[in-house]
């Protein structure tokens, strides 16, 4: 290990680097047209996916818990976010008899009971608290924890470890994918969260109940008959729903903005990480991935610090899931089959287990690399087909073990150590 | 005996305290006066056993450890040696029997509250966690910061660090300060783990062969760092090797079989028939 300083100089460089590139670089390609909306919306959405991998990487890296559920967290997440921006849906859907406004997409898959028609149809209790904007957000944090928590507390506690955990947390992500596939849940059954239209209108950050919101709409535009849509001489709820209040999520500037919002929740997670894993604290956290029991001996408890890992991976889960569904604009229970977990993991060997820029790396070039073989190519000799995808992977997953154990990170080290001015004799104990 | 001592209050305090040490055989704590004994043994276990499918691995009635003692337990293979330190630390629990440790029963004990308590133990393998550096094994074997919270915030001291520094200097790491455990040698993994272990402050050492696997120069410094813990320490050590147990010169308890065969000096041991025949199996 290098002396904390020095790291701290190194790890400087190779994040300006990136702050450079992420902030100015990218942006800079989309305002001349070599990248298009869709494309930065799509690097948003793969670096959710390195907040979710860096969260894994904490747990699997430092720690050595492979948890093999952190989609269902991420899922968590993303329902949170993807309840509150169905509430907040265009005009489709129905009012119910309580006055909130039944979204669309849960409106078409209602499970009514017998006897029940459509005018029946309530919006669930767990959907309301998610009207409002920053207790959706407290939530989505929130919600992965307390379960991680509480699975943590129970299976650590009980000292189940190594590959029982695993397999354990695999059986949690099939059971939470069979329980969002229900349609009796109401959460949209495997269908899924959609028809998103705006994110972040005024009234969602200050009311609890669309009543209020409504109210306040009204009171603010009283007069402006321009906004009643309809034309019937009012401004009643109608109005309001057909209003084009908050941004909408189809608009590129507000796409820009997620996808600087992302890059910035990035940032923020890997300095939570960093700081986590340069404390007192993730000197433990190593210790336990080394030997668990000794620990004992000096007077800890794994199992405390263990829980603690493991909810920050959740909650960072959570995050990445939040900032997923307004760029993706959809979210389904496919997301949470278990092999989207595993998935998660291979980012993180690919990449580079046990650092953190690793897991970035990972994820975000696997995905890149999914998006581009995922398409057609024809390269003359030979023509690529989408179909070879996994074959790839399983390929390329192969080659990383063989031969870079240490992941992709191992290859920027080197070269970094060839070209640089510094040379890294241990490339692996750094952060 | 022990109903002599819970009547007997008008008794000077002396005279139960001869009367208890006296009565060793017959001597449960859990029969008499606490204070009594407590004074006296830093560790006392009674009717201890534990057995694996059926196989008793330790089977001791009682057995004590004074305060300020250097004991010495030698046994041939499977006797029971590491299992007993595995009952006292809390690794194991036992089938029977109780453990008192500074006046208190730990048998039910958790093994970090254990540790807590006071009772450190260095393992037969020199356990260290691999992917610290030497430096960090030691601050994490400091005592007083085991609950996370105080882990994420806090920074070790400089009084801390001069203690690491100082610790790594009377066992000759200095120069290893940064590198990774795993890069030690056998014999540095276990002065490693052997200072880990007076680091963290302990009232009472488990040493589990300290010597295995150390060249006779090694050994024979390991022996000076034990005898110079001793001035300020209980210490039990776990050892095979003979020479050195002769270099500690202090009172050996010979196990076999997970009984306790005999205690006295290595000299008298040598010359007890029962131990020799347990030895060498005639």
């Amino acid at each position: 290990m290098k002396p904390v300083a020095q790291q701290m100089v190194e790890s400087k460089k190779s994040l300006v680097v990136l702050v450079i590139l992420g902030f100015v670089i990218l942006p800079f390609l989309y305002s001349i047209d070599v990248l298009s909306i869709g494309q930065i919306n799509m690097i948003g959405r793969y670096m959710t996916f390195a907040i979710l991998a860096l969260g894994l990487d904490l747990l699997w890296g430092y720690v050595g818990i492979l948890s093999l559920c952190q989609c269902t967290f991420f899922c968590l997440g993303a329902y949170a976010m993807g309840m509150h921006l169905a509430h907040h849906g265009g005009p489709e859907g129905i009012i119910d008899a309580n006055g909130w406004k039944l979204p669309a997409c849960l409106f078409v898959v209602y499970p009514y009971d017998v006897g029940e028609s459509s005018g029946d149809a309530l919006v669930p209790f767990f959907w309301k608290p998610f009207w409002n904007l920053p207790l959706t957000i407290l939530l989505g944090l929130l919600i992965p924890a307390i379960c991680s928590f509480v699975l943590g507390y129970f299976v650590f506690r009980s000292r189940v470890r190594g590959v029982y955990f695993a397999i354990l947390s695999q059986a949690i992500a099939v059971a939470g994918w069979l329980v969002f596939c229900r349609n009796d849940v109401k959460l949209c059954g495997t269908n899924g969260l959609t028809r998103f239209d705006v994110i972040a209108p005024a009234e969602s950050l200050t009311t609890f109940h669309p009543e209020d919101a409504k109210d306040k709409w009204i009171e603010s535009h009283d007069g402006d008959m321009g906004q009643d849509l309809n034309a019937d001489g009012k401004l009643d709820q109608l109005d309001y729903s057909m209003a084009e209040v908050g941004f909408s999520l189809s608009e590129p500037n507000v796409q820009l903005s997620l996808y600087f919002l992302t890059l910035a929740c990035l940032f923020g997670s890997f300095f939570l990480c960093k700081w986590i894993v340069n404390s007192r604290l993730g000197r433990v956290l190593i210790a336990i991935r080394d030997d668990e029991s000794t620990l004992n001996f000096f007077g800890y408890k794994p199992h405390q610090y263990k829980i603690f890992a493991f909810c920050i991976a959740a909650a960072l889960a959570g995050l990445a899931g939040m900032l997923y569904i307004p760029q993706m604009k959809i979210i389904t229970p496919s997301n949470m089959e278990a092999v989207r977990s595993v998935l998660v993991v291979v980012w993180v060997a690919v990449g580079g287990r046990g650092t953190l820029r690793g897991a970035i790396l990972g994820a975000l070039t696997v995905n890149l690399l999914y998006n581009y073989l995922t398409s057609e190519h024809d390269y003359g000799f030979f023509s690529w087909s989408p179909d070879y995808w996994p074959i790839f992977l399983g390929i390329a997953f192969v080659l990383v073990v063989l031969y870079l154990p240490n992941g992709l990170i191992e290859v920027v080290d080197r070269f970094k150590a060839r070209f640089g001015n510094n040379s890294n004799s241990n490339p692996i104990e750094k952060v | 005996m022990s109903a002599e001592v819970e009547s007997g209050s008008t008794n000077s305090m002396a005279e139960q305290e001869n009367t208890a040490l006296k009565e060793y055989r017959n001597f449960l704590p859990s029969k008499i006066k606490k204070d009594i004994w407590s004074s006296k043994f830093l560790l006392f276990v009674e009717n201890l056993s534990v057995s694996f499918d059926g196989f008793k691995a330790v089977d001791i009635p009682h057995f004590g450890i004074k305060h300020g003692e250097l004991r010495v337990i030698i046994g041939p293979n499977g006797a029971g040696k590491t299992t007993f330190c595995d009952l006292v630390s809390g690794k194991t629990p036992p089938s029977t029997g109780k453990v008192y440790y500074d006046g208190k029963n730990i048998t039910q004990m958790d093994e970090s509250d254990i540790a807590l308590r006071g009772i450190g133990r260095k393992f037969q393998t020199p356990t260290v966690f691999d992917s610290l550096s030497t430096y960090e094994n030691l601050l994490l074997a400091l005592p007083g910061n085991q609950d996370w919270q105080d882990n994420l915030l806090k920074r070790e001291s400089e009084e801390e660090k001069y203690q690491i520094l100082e610790i790594l200097e009377k066992v000759n790491l200095s120069e290893c300060r940064d590198i990774p455990a795993k890069s030690l040698s056998h014999g540095q993994r276990q002065w490693l783990a052997i200072s880990a272990l007076i680091i963290s402050k302990p009232k009472l050492l488990l040493v589990d062969e300290p010597a295995a696997g150390l060249t006779d120069l090694e050994t024979e410094r390991t022996a000076d760092l034990l005898m110079e813990l001793a001035e300020d320490h209980t210490l039990v050590v776990i050892e095979h090797d003979m020479d050195f147990v002769r270099r500690l010169g202090q009172k050996v308890t010979v196990l076999n079989e997970g009984r306790v065969l005999a205690e006295g000096s290595l000299e008298e041991m040598e010359t007890n028939e029962e131990v020799m025949e347990a030895y060498l199996g005639r």
